[in-house]
């Protein structure tokens, strides 16, 4: 028997227990991908006789005979699948790991699938675009502009440059390329959330058939440091090794083990015996303060952490003016707290990375990181190596979100190919991704707020206890950033206040809406009730005390590099307003359970982080007259390369499909921090923009020696034209060549001075007040991101950053236990945006041009999240009269209160 | 996922696969629980699915349904117009959490089996009073209601080598008129509660099945249509408070909370009353 793949016969036999995922992986079909490898998020998904599966729960043995259909069998030849081009015209994708399974989908609908695509497409997961995009694809509608002339390139719906390679599955992701020979890494994972390792039995591990070596403290470089990828390493506490010996958080890695298959590694980490003295452990936030509590860490790990003994790692406290002064002259004061809970990540392409040592003695490390280059920096640290001793670089990333702003699997690969001498590749499991990843900080939030009775604020004051989990990665970071929602507003005086506090439980780390999304839910609720108790409009009180033009922004008295330098928040409240007052985009449930309800929220953004931030771009000539963009910086969806490629063929008024792009690298590029924040767009877009205008100067330059004097010297798309004569760019690289000149240039962009956008979100609901259910009837969201530069991509950033917001207010519930146990780590039980969850998202973009972004744009990666949590719960509010200052709003949590008032307003009942 | 414990697939000679069982052996039918979680205790793979026992049989009797009848089978099955319940196994089917690529291989027996309070095959083979026929090593063979076979989450009746053969659903069940409600956290999500409600027309009983708000199906039988206060104490003298099913998906004071109040739409609902 044997199995037929895109028409190709194969005599393989694969194990008995695989499954068809692997198997057709292990046949050359990378396009088949891994999202769960539960069946829940529908990325592996293939045909067999014609009919959709997931592939990951399909036997492979069970197929045998059968034919089998992948995204690489799809099209017919070179012609696409009318789904494959749908997609590629919509787009219907982001970071596009998801669109081989999606397309494999949606090309398999009939009419009745079609007509109920909520029902359809349950079980097929997108963690970028908030579905609209795929919807759009799935009727064929194209917003991708493919004939974009020469100096309209800014402002045009330009297609994703890896595009074609994305819908074709062609495209290389991190695991796509595997050096012959890998072995493959898995780890031991503790048990407790606090104890010390007594011994470790490694010798029946050793002994399983296949395994190649097992590694534990013992074998750990003792450098301490700290997961989080930053520019200056000193703002994260250097808390972390390698392997530690004593296990802060139940999951935490204690032992590698590597061995020739997943199974042989599987069997020896089952094998490895620990013997364990199990220590006290604190899990809770409150109780981590208080007097005789365990201590996460020892004093003396790092001098960063600024109080062991009360497990703080980080403290903040600044402000200006005097709050007490501010409140003694309020009308109104509203003080109340509000807690919010973790979220993950779950893009789709888990963490993974692969190390291998060439022939030149170069550590070569292939991996899915948002910051290759503080990854080489941070390996470098820890092995005690040079920086020139590592090349650090990434396929396509498959969503990132802030996971991958964190160095978790690049360096126990390291340490076992330097050791083994063998390439070694360590893959995560979803579960790993919950349990061994990073999670946004839980926040317990105190907001005060004065005001006058003319609606005037006051006293404005934050404080914030931010759980950290058992290690300090972004915990500082994150706890500035959480001081945001200050700034937003004007106001004399104002006073923040917090603690990043360390807890026997899974580190929290960079996450969008960093530090923000937390104290965002907690102020714009705040802002709601202190309106109301001024019998204020709330979108009124916003208008009148949101900051504008001339306005200090930032919450210290000290001199900032923040300018405002555009300003778009009038036309956002103005856009949302309408739209909301234009109504519902749904028609509400009837019936006496059922009200509804509208709120807003509004949120103003940095458009590069407070840490140092520095991107190198150079632009160059090739040979043969095209251009050649170098940058350090990353993409994983957030759609920067085509920018890139956009502001280059702008600034060198030449078409796009001249420019080539390399990136995401440390061998192709000069330094780039990383992609986090904005910066994709903001700072390493101006090291671009600089780079090709400063290569344009040079060319004229150049060109002028073959020019009469006041000869007109003009830089067309592919060539220059001087005086009358016309020399193509490939002729003037050769004449550059035989003159011994450098037809390139290289610019440097810092992350400084600092501009800011906003956001504004409004949102329609209705809430059954028996069952706790909330229904999104409309939401309407506006950003303030400057010049546009390419809609349709912000339109999916803003939609997915709004549906993560969905998430994080109303689907995603992360439940733990008391001992630290995760009770949902996987995709099934934790719930993501379904494409039912997500109602249509109206988005409007300001206008307005930015003084400081390349071609006036500020970039908005990941703020449209923001605001969207507090606008449910002020919409859940209005339609209910009950307030909840406690996220996730699901129906368990919030039924009774909801209830109760039901109750109270019709004693009928 | 692989499975990397496995040593061996097996396709089965006989037409009793029982006789092959040894421990650590797992019978496969569409593999959607077993490949979708670690289970390292499995050793070999016994493949049910080419033994070709016939998915869905129609007879004077009722339906019987193969326990490797594919779900999509169901759900296309086109059932006689005289059942007035018929349409209830569609609306089973679209009760998954899993959507219809799942559907193409996963299979109303290994559904029960699964054995989750949420599992829908469970649901409807409950409401319909279904009778599991259960196949033992050595041509052992039982027969159980689905009640009985669900003991708690993951948890069912099998012993070791035992499998489940078919679900058998008697006519008398497919006749009787039906109204259910289904809560899920969010739309398409799994089933938080899911009750359903039959009833004779010309007796005027009730029947009513309580899953997925409970670790185990609950079913409470009225000879004649209960009023709503004897509805909800019969629910609490059957249903105690360990019994709600503490997962992610639910909390028990919000499942408790929804069964009274969905078990009295439902009651309304055949009782003609207006809500």
């Amino acid at each position: 028997m044997t199995y037929t793949i895109n028409g190709t016969e194969f005599h393989s036999t694969p194990a008995p227990g695989q499954c068809l995922r692997t198997f057709l992986r292990d046949l050359g079909h990378m396009g088949v991908k891994k999202g769960c490898d539960a069946g829940d998020c529908g990325a592996c998904t293939v045909w067999i006789d014609g009919h959709p599966v997931h592939s990951c729960i399909t036997s492979a043995e069970q197929m045998r005979g059968r034919s089998v259909t992948t995204i690489e069998g799809l099209a017919d030849g070179d012609a696409l699948h009318p789904m494959q081009e749908q997609f590629l015209k919509a787009p219907g994708f982001q970071c596009g790991f998801c669109t081989a399974g999606m397309i494999m989908t949606c090309a398999s609908l009939n009419d009745e699938q079609r007509a109920d695509l909520p029902a359809a497409l349950r079980g097929s997961l997108c963690r970028c675009t908030g579905f609209r995009a795929i919807h759009d694809a799935i009727d064929g509608v194209a917003h991708v502009e493919s004939d974009v002339s020469p100096g309209k390139e800014i402002g045009a719906s330009v297609g994703a440059l890896e595009g074609p390679g994305v819908v074709t599955g062609t495209v290389r992701y991190t695991m796509d390329e595997v050096p012959a020979g890998v072995a493959h890494l898995k780890v031991v994972r503790s048990p407790h959330a606090h104890a010390r390792v007594i011994g470790i039995d490694t010798s029946k591990a050793k002994a399983v058939p296949g395994v190649l070596g097992v590694f534990t403290w013992e074998d750990s470089p003792t450098k301490r440091f700290s997961t989080a990828l930053h520019e200056n390493h000193l703002v994260d506490a250097s808390d972390t090794l390698v392997l530690d010996r004593v296990a802060r958080f139940k999951g935490q890695r204690m032992v590698a083990v590597v061995a020739e298959t997943v199974a042989a590694a599987e069997e020896g980490c089952r094998q490895v015996a620990i013997d364990w003295e199990v220590l006290p452990a604190v899990t809770d936030v409150e109780e981590a303060l208080l007097p005789g509590a365990p201590h996460v860490h020892d004093r003396g790990e790092d001098a960063w952490i600024v109080n062991p003994e009360k497990n703080i790692v980080a403290a903040l406290e600044f402000g200006r003016g005097d709050l007490d002064e501010g409140l003694a002259a309020a009308d109104v004061i509203h003080r109340a707290t509000y807690r919010t809970p973790r979220q993950v990540h779950a893009q789709l392409e888990t963490h993974g990375s692969i190390a291998w040592v060439d022939e030149s003695g170069l550590v070569q490390v292939r991996t899915s990181t948002q910051a290759p280059f503080i990854t080489m920096e941070k390996l470098a640290h820890i092995f005690d190596m040079r920086q020139s001793q590592f090349h650090v670089f990434t396929g396509r990333v498959g969503g990132g979100f802030g996971s991958k702003q964190e160095m978790l699997t690049e360096d126990l690969p390291v340490l076992a190919t330097l050791r083994l001498g063998v390439p070694v590749q360590w893959e995560w499991t979803r579960e790993e991704e919950f349990i061994g990843g990073t999670t946004r900080h839980p926040m317990i939030i105190e907001v005060t707020l004065g005001a006058t009775n003319d609606g005037r604020l006051t006293a404005m004051a934050l404080d914030v206890t931010s759980n950290t989990g058992a290690y300090g990665n972004h915990g500082g970071e994150t706890l500035g950033a959480s001081s945001a929602p200050l700034a937003g507003y004007r106001c004399r005086n104002k006073r923040f206040t917090g603690r990043a506090v360390y807890t026997n439980v899974v580190p929290a780390g960079a996450i969008r809406g960093y530090g923000a999304a937390q104290p965002t839910f907690a102020m714009e609720s705040a802002i709601d009730e202190l309106a109301l108790k001024l019998g204020m409009s709330p979108l009124e009180f916003r208008r009148l005390n949101g900051l504008k033009p001339g306005d200090t922004i930032g919450v210290g008295g000290a001199p900032n590099d923040d300018v405002m330098s555009s300003y778009g928040l009038d036309q956002c409240f103005d856009m949302v307003a309408s739209a909301i007052e234009s109504g519902p985009s749904l028609p509400a449930p009837e019936g006496p359970e059922w009200s509804t309800g509208v709120g807003f929220g509004m949120s103003m953004y940095d458009t590069s982080p407070p840490t140092e931030h520095r991107s190198d771009a150079s632009v160059e000539v090739l040979p043969d007259g095209t251009y050649l963009l170098r940058v350090g910086t990353c993409e994983f969806g957030n759609g920067t390369t085509t920018s890139h490629v956009q502001f280059a063929a702008a600034a060198l008024r030449t078409t796009m499909d001249r420019v080539a792009i390399r990136h995401g690298d440390t061998a192709e590029s000069g330094w780039d921090t990383g992609a986090f924040a904005q910066t994709g767009l903001n700072v390493a877009g101006r090291a671009v923009t600089l780079a090709a205008e400063g290569l344009r100067l040079r060319i004229l330059e150049y060109a002028g020696r073959f020019a009469e004097e006041g000869a007109r010297i003009e830089l067309l798309p592919d060539s220059v034209v001087v005086g009358d004569q016309q020399i193509s760019l490939a002729e003037l690289w050769r004449r550059a060549d035989a003159d011994g000149v450098t037809l390139g240039q290289a610019r440097r962009a810092y992350g400084t001075p600092i501009s800011v956008g906003f956001n504004v979100t409004g949102v329609r609901a209705a809430v059954n007040s028996v069952t706790g259910e909330i229904r999104l009837l409309q939401v309407a969201h506006a950003v303030d991101a400057g010049v546009v530069i390419n809609p349709q991509q912000l339109r999916g950033q803003v939609e997915g950053g709004v549906t993560m917001g969905i998430g994080f207010a109303m689907t995603e519930w992360h439940q733990m236990t008391d001992d630290g146990t995760i009770l949902n780590p996987g995709i099934r039980m934790y719930r993501i945006p379904n494409y039912a969850d997500v109602p249509p998202i109206q988005v409007f973009f300001s206008e307005d041009a930015d003084g400081v972004g390349p071609f006036g744009a500020k970039g908005c990666a990941e703020s449209p999240i923001d605001p969207v949590a507090p606008a449910i719960a002020n919409a859940v509010a209005d339609a209910t009269g009950v307030r909840i200052r406690e996220l996730p709003l699901v129906p368990p949590l919030i039924f009774e209160r909801l209830y109760d008032e039901y109750l109270q307003r019709t004693p009928a009942v | 996922m692989d499975q990397g414990t496995v040593r061996e697939f097996i396709r089965p000679s006989v037409e009793d696969p029982t006789s092959e069982w040894q421990p650590g052996d797992a019978w496969l039918a569409g593999g959607t629980f077993l490949f979708s979680t670690p289970l390292p205790d499995m050793r070999r793979l016994i493949d049910l699915t080419t033994l070709g026992w016939p998915s869905l049989e129609v007879s004077d009797r009722g339906l019987r349904i193969a326990a490797t009848c594919r779900v999509v089978e169901l759900y296309d099955f086109d059932p006689p117009a005289e059942w007035t319940a018929g349409p209830f196994l569609r609306e089973a089917v679209d009760s998954f959490l899993a959507g219809f690529k799942i559907w193409n291989t996963a299979t109303v027996g290994g559904n029960i089996c699964t054995s989750l309070p949420a599992s829908p095959m469970t649901t409807m083979g409950a409401a319909l009073d279904a009778t599991l026929e259960i196949w033992g090593p050595e041509g052992a063979r039982r027969t159980m209601s689905v009640p009985d076979f669900i003991l708690s989450n993951h948890v069912n009746a099998l012993k070791p080598g035992e499998l489940l053969r078919a679900i058998d659903i008697p006519l008398e069940s497919l006749m009787r008129r039906y109204s259910y409600q289904r809560f899920t956290l969010t739309k398409h999500g799994r089933s938080s509660e899911f009750l359903v409600g039959t009833s004779d027309p010309r007796k005027r009983d009730l029947m009513l099945t309580i899953t997925a708000a409970t670790s185990r199906p609950f079913v409470l039988r009225f000879a004649v249509m209960p009023s709503a206060a004897e509805l909800h104490d019969a629910i609490t003298s059957a249903v105690s408070d360990p019994d709600y099913f503490d997962d992610p998906n639910g909390s028990p004071a919000h499942r408790k909370h929804m069964t009274y109040y969905l078990a009295e739409v439902i009651r309304t609902d055949l009782a003609g009353e207006a809500s």
